[in-house]
């Protein structure tokens, strides 16, 4: 069946010949027809798992296999989303080592695109909760890989490009309740706020900033720190049933909204009012972890904000030693194009090892923008202040980098390629691999 | 509605797990009877592991009306809430041409499913408060040429489940008829299906979930479906007969 299939970007969209198997035979025969992708949960920006000539959808493969309650390890199916995981584990008291910032991944997706939460530089990425992944390779044979082997270390980042990715297994992290003890901290300017993250700061740390602000409030931002709550913390009657958060009402956006509806003043006026209501907040509070690590999840389909023609996140990683100028550099940039974005995020990533995944010591930061011609433009700027100050890009928000672009950003790309070249590039690519030829 | 055991008739059918996920979900254990039981083996798993309730999976032939009094007498414990999700589409152009074939369909759509619910009827009156749930056909509503085989049958069982709630009311079993429209489901794959018109198999184990709760009698998932029933229902047959629909 043909359907047209984008990412959470909502572009490009793509004329997409669907599968969804229900079992290995079925994905067998589906691979042998590639080239094809899989496909989880949709929630990669771009077209990262769209291939218009077999796009394998992987809701089929979604069972838990096994839980272990006394060290937390669970083995599960690919198309296992982090919400089930939750829900299921956390009321015994299991978290995920490690969370985007939305539940509605997949484990696959997980694995594919190595994602990493508010904790890398303490936990690291996705990567370093997985004991094994199972990966149904080109010739249709299965086989499960664990830290070290070459098929595990190319699969976990390696954005589906070296097979479909079966099943998994990984560890989840013991937690006594379901509530955060956060810490708002205030910071009137870049230099406050990366002093901020160089501080110890707890399990988890992340940063709003207003990507508006010019001359003295360049960077301004609410850092907001955090830590699993123990009983001790919580009132007394949540500490009667700990793991018990208040339901949040789901909110929807029913349609598209009008292009004029996000544009210079409304941006300007929404990280006006961000920051005053994270200055009443400041200090020390309790949140539930679904309104900490999720707070978009509650809005179905907000990216439909951003209206018909869709848009583009960016985001990049400096390395520790030119973070500042870089940062600085992209926030000028940015400011000076009056392409404000709602979502403007700044992390502190510690090193990671590893052969294609995104992230290096240094600091993130990502941000989006409705797709205009004048965003593009802005973006291409974006990509190359990143170049001149030794980052790169995460593949899993990526729409629109060029290959010469990834090439000089990153020099592992080379033996990436190399690796695809011993068999896998035949029946495994993505709209993003085309494009960026890897 | 206190927790007890839920049996699945045709628990590989999508409605069928998706309707042991919501029974499991709200702490109730799971009984899974399909051919090859031994195949469903990690479905039960993914149930008990998420729910934290006992799943488990027992061999039952729909077709073979002669082993259905040994099937429940090997089930233990007995269920409190049976859910007959058993059926086949059938294939209309074929099963026109092949009387043989059209049989099997009627049998797999009516015949399996009243001996099914015969023998848990028979079991269950007189023991306590239990419900019985049929999942028929707005098929069933109106027989039509693009499919009157398969909605002949889910129309003999429909009036099979009104009658066996007509005897058993006030005899302690409840029976609820669950008459969906479009369900997206391994049945329907690939068919071109209207999006307003359709339910999610999820959809339809929460409503079947509700319905045993709250003890209601006909079900039509998506309400629209009683809207658009009624309109069928209404058209005079000599207006009805020259139609396609």
């Amino acid at each position: 069946m043909r359907r047209e299939l984008s990412g959470w970007g909502r572009v490009p969209r793509t004329d997409c010949a669907v599968i969804a198997p229900r079992d290995e035979a079925a994905l067998r025969a589906a691979i042998a027809t590639g080239p094809v992708i899989a496909r989880g949960n949709g929630r990669a920006y771009g077209d990262a798992a769209t291939q218009s000539r077999g796009t394998i959808e992987m809701r089929h493969f979604n069972r838990l296999l096994a839980f272990d309650p006394e060290t937390g390890q669970v083995e599960a199916e690919a198309g296992v989303l982090l919400a089930d995981l939750i829900e299921a584990f956390l009321p015994r008291g299991w978290f995920p080592w490690v969370t985007p910032g939305t539940k509605f991944v997949t484990l696959g997706g997980a694995i594919a695109a190595d994602v990493h939460g508010k904790n890398h530089r303490r936990d690291g990425a996705f990567r370093s909760c997985l004991d094994w992944v199972e990966v149904m390779q080109q010739d249709g044979s299965v086989v499960r890989a664990e830290p070290g082997d070459d098929l595990f270390e190319w699969t976990v980042g390696g954005m589906g490009l070296t097979g479909v990715i079966l099943r998994a297994g990984l560890r989840l992290r013991p937690v006594s309740t379901g509530w955060i003890r956060q810490q708002m901290v205030p910071a009137p300017d870049l230099a406050t706020a990366m002093e901020v993250f160089e501080r110890d700061t707890g399990t988890y740390a992340v940063a709003w900033f207003d990507c508006l602000g010019q001359g003295a409030s360049l960077g301004r931002s609410l850092v907001m720190l955090g830590d699993h709550a123990t009983p001790e913390d919580l009132g007394e009657a949540q500490r009667a049933a700990p793991f018990n958060i208040p339901r949040r009402r789901r909110l929807k956006v029913p349609m598209d909204a009008p292009a004029f509806a996000l544009n210079r003043f409304t941006l300007k006026a929404f990280n006006a009012l961000y920051w005053r209501a994270g200055l009443r907040k400041a200090g020390e509070s309790l949140v539930d972890w679904d309104s900490y690590f999720y707070p978009l999840d509650t809005i179905d389909e907000w990216n439909r904000i951003y209206g018909r023609p869709g848009f583009a996140q960016f985001q990049c990683v400096l390395p520790l030693a030119t973070a500042r100028p870089g940062l600085e550099a992209l926030l000028k940039a940015i400011s000076a194009s009056g392409q404000g974005s709602f979502l403007a995020v700044l992390k502190r990533l510690g090193a990671q090892e590893s052969r294609f995944s995104f992230p290096m010591e240094g600091y993130t930061l990502a941000l989006d923008f409705p797709v205009s011609p004048k965003a593009l433009q802005l973006l291409e700027r974006l990509d190359a202040i990143t170049v001149d100050h030794g980052g790169r890009f995460y593949l899993a928000k990526d729409s629109r980098l060029r290959s010469d672009t990834l090439r000089a950003s990153d020099p592992r790309v080379g033996a990436f390629v190399e690796m695809r070249e011993t068999g896998p590039r035949y029946r495994f690519a993505s709209g993003q691999s085309e494009r960026i030829g890897i | 509605m206190s927790n007890g055991t839920l049996l699945v008739l045709g628990g590989r059918s999508d409605i069928g797990l998706a309707t042991a996920r919501a029974f499991a979900a709200a702490g109730w254990d799971v009984q899974l009877a399909a051919r090859d039981a031994a195949t469903l083996e990690p479905e039960a798993r993914d149930i008990a592991l998420r729910h934290g309730v006992t799943a488990t999976c027992h061999e039952m032939d729909a077709t073979d009306l002669d082993s259905h009094a040994a099937f429940y007498d090997a089930l233990s414990p007995f269920p409190q809430v049976v859910v007959c999700a058993v059926g086949a589409l059938g294939d209309q152009a074929r099963d026109e041409a092949d009387v043989a074939s059209a049989t099997a369909v009627m049998r797999a759509n009516f015949e399996g499913p009243a001996s099914l619910l015969a023998h848990a009827a028979n079991r269950m009156e007189g023991s306590g408060t239990s419900t019985i749930v049929g999942i028929s056909s707005v098929a069933g509503d109106r027989g039509r040429a693009s499919n009157y085989i398969y909605g002949s049958a889910k129309a003999g069982f429909t009036a099979y489940l009104s009658g066996l709630r007509n005897r058993m009311t006030g005899k302690g079993v409840h029976v609820v008829t669950v008459k969906p429209g479009f369900v997206a489901t391994r049945m329907t794959e690939g068919m071109d299906l209207p999006p307003a018109l359709t339910a999610t198999p999820e959809a339809l184990g929460q409503a079947i979930f509700t319905a045993v709760a709250k003890q209601r009698d006909v079900v039509y998932v998506k309400p629209i479906w009683r809207l658009v029933m009624a309109v069928i229902r209404a058209i005079p047959e000599a207006l009805f007969k020259k139609m396609s629909i």
